[in-house]
Parts: C-alpha cells; sequence; structure tokens
C-alpha cells in the first residue's frame, strides 16, 4: 500500500497542495519529471503498460506493431494514438493503415492507443503525446502509413513461410492474402500470430499515390453508425461496477479558496455519500449524477477572495484601451511604419475587441478514475494524454508509469480537452487521494461548471493604422496588440514564448504573407487570473479577423475590388492566390451582388493549411442580416479525406462563426456572467449557412484541417455587411456592435 | 422512493427521489446510456426522448410527473422514419464527435413521422432545439430531405 492509505482519515487533501493551483509552472513539470526535462524522462519511463501491449499478451489479439492488432477474426484494429473529438482523426489514420495493409474497409476498427509516449508522441510536440494545432494527419501520415505496410510485409512473410512458397509471389488484395499459383490463400487472421512473432523488416516501400485505394477517396467513417444508436463510447457512458459520482463546487472567482464550508443539508439528500474538501473545491459524492448536483446546490461555503481576480469586463477593458495608445514589444518590424504613415495621403485606423469565449465542447467534462493504491487508471477524453498522467502521478504520488489512461470518444473538445495543467485529470486524482481507499470514482462536470469554468479563449484588443499612397497603395502599416499570453507559466512557456512574445498572441499578424512594405508589430502581454487556453485555431480567432477586415477597409478606400486588391499583395503563386482566386471564381465573385444581399470575402492561412471564404448574406431590416452560404476553398496538401475535409471546413465555419454571431464571456467583479447554453446561446441550425466546399489539388505534405475552416468566417461576412451597408463591425460578438450600425 | 415507468414497452421500476430527472434515472439507474447530458436546462436537445410519442427533454422531466406515460429512447428507437434518418445520417456521413446526435436523430424522425416532406423551414423549426456544437447541421438539413425521398420511394 502506497503511504496516503497509510491515513485514511486524511480527507481534505488540500495540505500537500500538490496540484492545488490553476497552472503548474514550468519549475513544478520538471520536478515532476525527476529534473530530466519532459521528453527524457516520460520516453523512459512507461514500458509495457498500454492496453496495447496488455491485448498482445493475450492470445485473443496480435500486436503487429505500436499501431495495428490483428485478430483471429481479420478484424484489424488501428491503435490512434491522437484523440478522436469528431475531427475524424481515428478514421483518418485507419485509412492510412488500410491502405498500405491492402485491407477490406469493413475489417477495420479505430481504436484508441495507451498512453505511452515513447510509442505514441505526436512528432510535431517532441515527446509528448497529445493532441492539437491540426497536427494529428500531419505528424503521422509516413508513420500510419509504414505501420500498414509494414504489417503487410509480416503478414506476406508469415503465409511465404505456411505455404513453403517464395514471398515474392504471394499478394494481398482487398483483405485476402494469396499465392496464385499454389491456390492457397487467407485472411488476415489465420495469419496474424505468425505475423506479430516474425521481427519487423528493417525498411518498407510505401505506395505510389496513383496506386492509392483509400487515401483521398470518400470512405465511411465507421464511427458514425454506432454514434447514430446513442453507442456508449463517451466518458459521460464510462461507468464501472459500483463508481460514485462527484460534483465539485469550484470557486466563483478565478483563484479564490475555501476559508470553510457547511456540509450539513447536502449530506441530508438521499444518494449522497460523503463531502470532502480538495484542493479544486468542495466535494460532493454520492451514488449517481442527480443527488451529486443536488447535494452541490446545497453546499453552504465561505469562500476567501482576497487572492481571486476582481476585475470584471468594464475594468479590462479599459486597461487594454489604455495600453493600445502606449508603445507594445515589438514582435516584427520591417522599415519605418511611422515615417510610412506621416507621409501617408490616407490613413485608416481600426480599434478591435475580442470578448473571452467558452469552448463548450458538447459533452460536459466528465472523467472517472480508479486508484487501487498502487495504479491509477484513468478514463477520459484524453487529448493531451502525456500532460495527464504526469499530473495525476504527480498528485498521487506515483510514477508516470503507474498511471492508466484509457481515451474514450470525446464528445467535441475545439481546445478545452488540451490542458497544459490537465486539470480535469488532476481533479479526479485530487479526490481519489482524499477518499482514500479502493474506489471507482467518476467527477460530473455540469454545463454551469463548463460556461463558468474559465480556460477561454482570452479577450483581445487590437489597434491598427495603415497608410494608403495616393495611387491606393499601402505604404506603411502599424498594428498593436492586448491580451493574455495563453502560455506564460506552463510547460509550454519554453516552446512557445520567444523573447516575451507568445506566439500564439500574434500569430497570423506576424508573419502574414501580404507584401506590406513597413510594418511594425507590437504586443502588450498583459496579466488578468482568468486561466486561457487555446480556442479552434487559437491566435488566429482575432488576427484573421484584423487583419481581412482591415484589408477590405483600405480596398474600399483605395476604389479597388477587395479580392484584385489582395491578389495583388500576395506573392505570385502563392497558395493563398490558389485558394482565393478558387472562392472567387465558385462563389461567382464579380458577378451583381442582388438588392437586399451582400458578398464579402476573406483569406487565411494556419495551421499549415490555406483557406478563403466568400460569404453571402441577407440584409434585413436595421442591423437584421442572415448569412446564406459561404463558398469554401481549401489547400491542405494531399487530401486524405475529402468527405472529412468538406466536414470539417462546414464544422469550423459554424464553429467561427456561431461565436461571431452573439457568444462572449463577460465577468462582473470578477465573476463570469454567464451560465449555461440559455446566456451562451449556441449557434442553431436556422443560424447556419449553406457550405460548400472545394479542395485545391496538391501533392504537398498534408496539413491539418480541423481548426483552418474557422479564422475566415468572421471577417468575410463583416466585410460582406461592409460592402452591403458601408458600415464596419469591428467588435464580437457582431450583437455589440449594434445600435453604432445602420 | 420508488417509481414504477415504461420505457421502451417495459416496466421499470426506478428508486430515486421524485425530482430526480428522467435523464439521470435512463442513465443512472436503468443503464441506458443513449440518452446524453448537454445542458441539463431544457437549451440543447442532447437528452431528447419521446413520451408518448413526442419529443421531450428528459433533464427537465422528473420521474414523478410521467405516471403512465410511455417513454421511448435512443436505444430502442426504430420505425420506417428512424430507419431512414439512421441510414441518411450514414449516407450523408452526418456526425463528428456525435453526441449530440442522439438527439438530433429523435427529433429527426419524429419530424419525419408528421411531416413526411419537410421544407428547410420546416427543418429549422423542428430542429432548433437541438444544439450541435460540431456544426453539423449543413448535413443535417441536406439528410432530412435525403431520409424524406427514400421514405417516399
Ligand atoms: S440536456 Fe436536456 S436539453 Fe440539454
Ligand atoms: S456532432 Fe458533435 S455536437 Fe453534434
Amino acid at each position: 500500500m502506497r503511504a496516503i492509505f497509510s491515513n485514511p482519515t486524511h480527507t481534505d487533501g488540500s495540505a500537500d497542495g500538490t496540484t492545488g493551483g490553476f497552472r503548474p509552472s514550468r519549475r513544478q513539470f520538471l520536478i515532476a519529471t525527476g529534473g530530466a526535462g519532459l521528453g527524457l524522462m516520460i520516453g523512459g519511463a512507461l514500458p509495457g503498460l498500454g492496453r496495447a501491449e496488455a491485448a498482445a499478451g493475450e492470445a485473443a489479439e496480435n500486436l503487429i506493431n505500436p499501431f495495428v492488432i490483428i485478430r483471429p477474426d481479420d478484424t484489424v484494429a488501428v491503435l490512434s494514438k491522437h484523440l478522436d473529438m469528431g475531427q475524424g482523426t481515428a478514421h483518418g489514420l485507419t485509412t492510412l493503415v488500410a491502405e498500405e495493409l491492402d485491407a477490406r474497409w469493413e475489417q477495420m476498427s479505430p481504436e484508441f492507443a495507451p498512453a505511452d509516449a515513447s510509442k505514441y508522441n505526436n512528432t510535431a510536440f517532441g515527446q509528448v503525446q497529445g493532441t492539437g494545432g491540426s497536427t494529428a494527419i500531419a505528424n503521422s501520415f509516413t508513420q500510419y502509413r509504414e505501420a500498414g505496410a509494414m504489417a503487410r510485409a509480416m503478414l506476406v512473410a508469415a503465409a511465404a513461410e505456411a505455404w513453403g512458397v517464395p514471398a515474392g509471389e504471394v499478394t494481398v488484395d482487398d483483405g485476402t492474402i494469396a499465392h496464385a499459383a499454389s491456390g492457397k490463400s487467407a485472411g488476415f487472421g489465420a495469419m496474424a500470430a505468425a505475423a506479430a512473432a516474425m521481427s519487423p523488416p528493417s525498411s518498407v516501400t510505401l505506395k505510389d499515390p496513383s496506386q492509392f485505394r483509400y487515401i483521398g477517396k470518400a470512405t465511411t467513417r465507421l464511427d458514425v453508425k454506432p454514434k447514430t444508436e446513442g453507442a456508449p463510447i463517451f466518458a459521460l457512458d464510462h461507468a464501472p461496477e459500483g463508481v460514485l459520482v462527484a460534483a465539485i463546487a469550484r470557486p466563483p472567482k478565478f483563484g479564490a479558496t475555501v476559508r470553510g464550508f457547511d456540509a450539513s443539508e447536502a449530506e441530508k439528500i438521499n444518494g449522497v455519500v460523503r463531502v470532502l474538501q480538495i484542493p479544486a473545491g468542495i466535494a460532493v459524492v454520492a451514488k449517481s449524477t442527480w443527488p451529486a448536483f443536488k447535494g452541490r446546490d446545497a453546499l453552504k461555503i465561505d469562500w476567501d477572495e482576497s487572492k481571486a481576480e476582481t476585475r470584471g469586463t468594464k475594468e479590462l477593458r479599459a486597461e487594454y484601451a489604455a495600453l493600445l495608445d502606449q508603445p507594445g514589444k515589438v514582435f516584427q518590424s520591417d522599415g519605418d511604419s511611422e515615417g510610412a504613415l506621416a507621409g501617408a495621403a490616407r490613413v485608416i485606423e481600426g480599434t478591435f475587441e475580442f470578448p473571452f469565449l467558452a469552448h463548450a465542447p458538447m459533452e460536459p467534462h466528465d472523467v472517472t478514475i480508479h486508484f487501487d493504491g498502487e495504479m491509477a487508471e484513468v478514463w477520459t477524453g484524453s487529448q493531451l494524454q502525456t500532460v495527464d498522467q504526469m499530473v495525476a502521478a504527480g498528485t498521487l504520488g506515483i510514477e508516470a508509469a503507474q498511471v492508466r489512461i484509457n481515451t474514450l470518444w470525446a464528445g467535441g473538445s475545439f481546445g478545452r480537452r488540451a490542458i497544459y495543467d490537465s486539470h480535469i485529470v488532476g481533479e479526479a486524482a485530487q479526490l481519489a487521494k482524499a477518499w482514500g481507499t479502493p474506489q471507482p470514482l467518476k467527477i460530473q462536470w455540469s454545463r454551469e461548471d463548463d460556461i463558468k469554468g474559465g480556460y477561454y479563449r482570452p479577450a483581445y484588443m487590437h489597434k491598427v493604422r495603415a497608410g494608403l499612397d495616393t495611387e491606393g497603395n499601402i505604404v506603411g502599416w502599424h498594428h498593436r496588440i492586448v491580451g493574455q499570453s495563453i502560455v506564460a507559466g506552463t510547460a509550454f512557456e519554453p516552446g512557445m514564448v520567444h523573447d516575451g512574445i507568445d506566439h500564439t498572441s500574434v500569430e497570423g499578424v506576424a508573419g502574414n504573407s501580404y507584401r506590406i512594405p513597413n510594418f511594425q508589430g507590437e504586443l502588450h502581454t498583459v496579466t488578468v487570473g482568468v486561466p486561457p487556453l487555446w480556442w479552434r485555431s487559437v491566435g488566429s480567432t482575432h488576427t484573421a479577423f484584423v487583419m481581412e477586415t482591415m484589408l477590405d477597409d483600405l480596398a474600399a478606400a483605395a476604389g479597388r475590388d477587395p479580392v484584385e486588391f489582395r491578389l495583388a499583395l500576395l506573392p505570385e503563386g502563392s497558395r493563398e492566390a490558389g485558394v482565393l482566386k478558387l472562392a472567387a471564381e465558385k462563389a461567382g465573385w464579380g458577378d451583381p451582388v442582388p438588392e437586399g444581399k451582400a458578398r464579402g470575402v476573406a483569406v487565411h492561412k494556419s495551421f499549415g493549411s490555406y483557406v478563403a471564404q466568400v460569404a453571402d448574406v441577407t440584409l434585413g431590416e436595421g442591423d437584421a442580416y442572415k448569412v446564406d452560404r459561404i463558398v469554401c476553398a481549401v489547400d491542405c496538401g494531399v487530401a486524405v479525406n475529402p468527405d472529412n475535409i468538406a466536414a470539417q471546413m462546414e464544422g469550423g465555419i459554424g464553429y467561427g462563426l456561431g461565436h461571431a454571431i452573439r457568444n462572449k464571456i463577460t465577468l462582473t467583479d470578477g465573476a463570469v456572467d454567464q451560465t449555461n447554453f440559455d446566456t451562451y446561446e449556441p449557434m442553431r441550425i436556422d443560424d447556419m449557412p449553406f457550405v460548400e466546399t472545394h479542395i485545391v489539388p496538391s501533392a504537398e505534405a498534408p496539413t491539418g484541417v480541423g481548426e483552418p475552416g474557422t479564422p475566415p468566417a468572421a471577417p468575410a461576412v463583416s466585410n460582406a455587411i461592409f460592402a452591403g451597408r458601408g458600415v464596419r463591425w469591428r467588435t464580437l460578438p457582431f450583437t455589440d456592435n449594434r445600435g453604432g450600425a445602420a | 422512493m420508488a417509481f414504477e415507468i415504461t420505457v421502451n414497452g417495459e416496466k421499470r421500476t426506478v428508486d430515486a427521489d421524485a425530482d430526480t430527472p428522467l435523464l439521470w434515472a435512463l442513465r443512472d439507474e436503468l443503464g441506458l446510456k443513449g440518452t446524453k447530458f448537454g445542458c441539463g436546462i431544457a437549451a440543447c436537445g442532447a437528452c431528447t426522448v419521446y413520451i408518448d410519442g413526442y419529443p421531450s427533454r428528459s433533464c427537465v422531466t422528473p420521474i414523478d410527473s410521467l405516471g403512465e406515460a410511455e417513454v421511448t429512447t435512443i436505444d430502442a428507437l426504430s420505425g420506417k422514419a428512424a430507419d431512414a434518418v439512421r441510414q441518411a445520417w450514414v449516407d450523408l456521413q452526418v456526425p463528428q464527435c456525435g453526441y449530440c446526435q442522439s438527439g438530433q436523430i429523435m427529433a429527426a424522425a419524429a419530424l419525419l413521422s408528421e411531416t413526411p416532406k419537410p421544407s428547410d423551414a420546416d427543418i429549422d423549426a423542428a430542429m432548433s432545439g437541438n444544439v450541435c456544437r460540431c456544426a453539423t447541421y449543413h448535413r443535417i438539413r441536406q439528410a432530412i430531405h435525403h431520409a424524406a425521398e427514400t421514405m417516399e420511394g
């Protein structure tokens, strides 16, 4: 038994402060890994733990390599090292293996790999297993194809040996291994055990793209049918025998702590088993979900707000606005922007505001943990498995190798489940530790917990001054940004903050592809006690809006067509120009726009993919408008699954647009004003435009599609409204421009 | 306290407080996991079930209000409209994360049972209570039209 069980009455869990705070520092991470750095320790620390290895030990399954299991019934399980939160990654990885394995589509089975960074790291993240930044297919493209090709070669070798024929004469097609001359044939399952015992070939040859039968084709996603039947595949649905359900009362203001609490009313509620304090707050543990929620509501808690963030949106806005007029830290400086602006024939100025935003994935957070004193097993939609594993281990006082993470299908994420401090799994570990005896425990978040829970897209403000000469050419651009750093103070800081500039605060302005002379970019990084997080497309959620609406204003001031104006600024033959032309052509750009309608365009590169969108909008009475159609063109390199790319564009557009229409998180004296979908009203079907997606054919390496569809949607709509009404909406959500418009 | 409720054609006994929402009775007491939890305040439709045939929000329906009513959940949903909807969802690859889709399918099948050839406006009206954070709305609309066609043919 571990030491913590020597004191079963130790229930407050707060004294040792293992992960009590919101954001473990980089230092804490290094301590958690024994000071040897993230990669090294993790890489060496997790042998033989995962489900795949466990499975391989059973006679029923044969682990051909870390990514492929072939079962006796011919099923080919592809172990996704990435979380699938609806972006289709498990399907994409399954496609890559099926392709090189020459499998039959119906025999494929997408599943999840265990947490083991030594095998399943995201090569774009170094030695960390995780999903984000639209990297899943990009970092796996060759790896999973090789895994499939390797499995194929091993099946061929096994068959050749069994049949006593030369391996060169054995073929594999549509899930059947065959030898024509002898007439022998077999399914994969029959050869799997022998194949698994073979040593893998030292190298494999991958198919030429002309031979692809699955990659680039619209294959049916194997997770779709179960999802039409309510299949119990989510963390919400995981309920081991005897599980108890906990709801946690967390601080009403970020950074507040518990001074004292009275659980007497909560304990009277039928089904409540126990109330205990953990670093995250007060946990009400019950026999099932409803009494846990009811018990939590019945708690009386005295909160100490002395260290809490007590500024509200009003105060923060005033501070940000003041900083817009002061020089910031320079992140890009080409030429002499002030001099150029002083000499410009005309200067266009814009001030932009972006609110905090919640991700609000459809499945509220939920996590189950079972700690037996030696091993901890966790079930959740884990997006940063390595960090989840480390934080759980650090909290429980065990090694990362003693934490088994079971990744389940996640009901959306949009960035919310990739958390630098793994606070969701961390809370579960706190609870398991405080509980003190082996017991499966589930923490269920309500929607209110989610909306009020922080980890938002940070609020930002931008101020831009851009100058035109008498010919209508841009001569200078001065751009100032104010906002929180997402990664400052976290283990991600060293990799993502350079010379005091958090790349995620400026990406999309910094390194934009327009040939703008005399460009100066400055950043003010502010410290606010509201935990920030990356939100679908991260910095591009605000930078694309600013760049693309400013360009439209400049085009209008120069009397130029918005598409032609952009094309003239983009390098010849650039991929931005390619998608812009394609979207314009497919949308009928240049055709007359009917009375009462308006059209706008935007183009943006993010995560290595290029997306242009043309929005068609119907203008109603006053400020009213309806987005009718968005024509989208995307260049993401090789299109692994065209239909899924289209789906991600549709979803990305809906996500970007939905928030632009009416979503914001505001604070009053540090407390979040919104609570649930009544006050944080999601986009609904009647808000959703018709979407048409066109893919630029490409032989470039594939890049991500989960996020890049989001950035252009809001500026394209703002540009359409500007084109139709001559009114510029520079504040998001659009509802906050009302009154000043029309 | 024990309540007898009728779920998917069977009488089941639920031992829970009277104010327990049907959603949690189904999931936690009866082990029927198809009905999902999204908001708890009748604002998202993830928890849609039929009560006497009508799409209803199980998250705000206390078990003591059910009486003799017949509850149908996604786990047992069947019939011509349901089959057509499910097939259309596969044909058009509607779900992304899939978490909202139990509710979407319950709502779509109910719509098609009432209105076999819905217009876009009918679809918007019937489906606007069902949130999809993955914004699969575009495909939901097309899939409902597709299902309507297959039901005709
Ligand atoms: S959970 Fe019932 S409507 Fe949202
Ligand atoms: S498919 Fe993810 S919420 Fe609808």
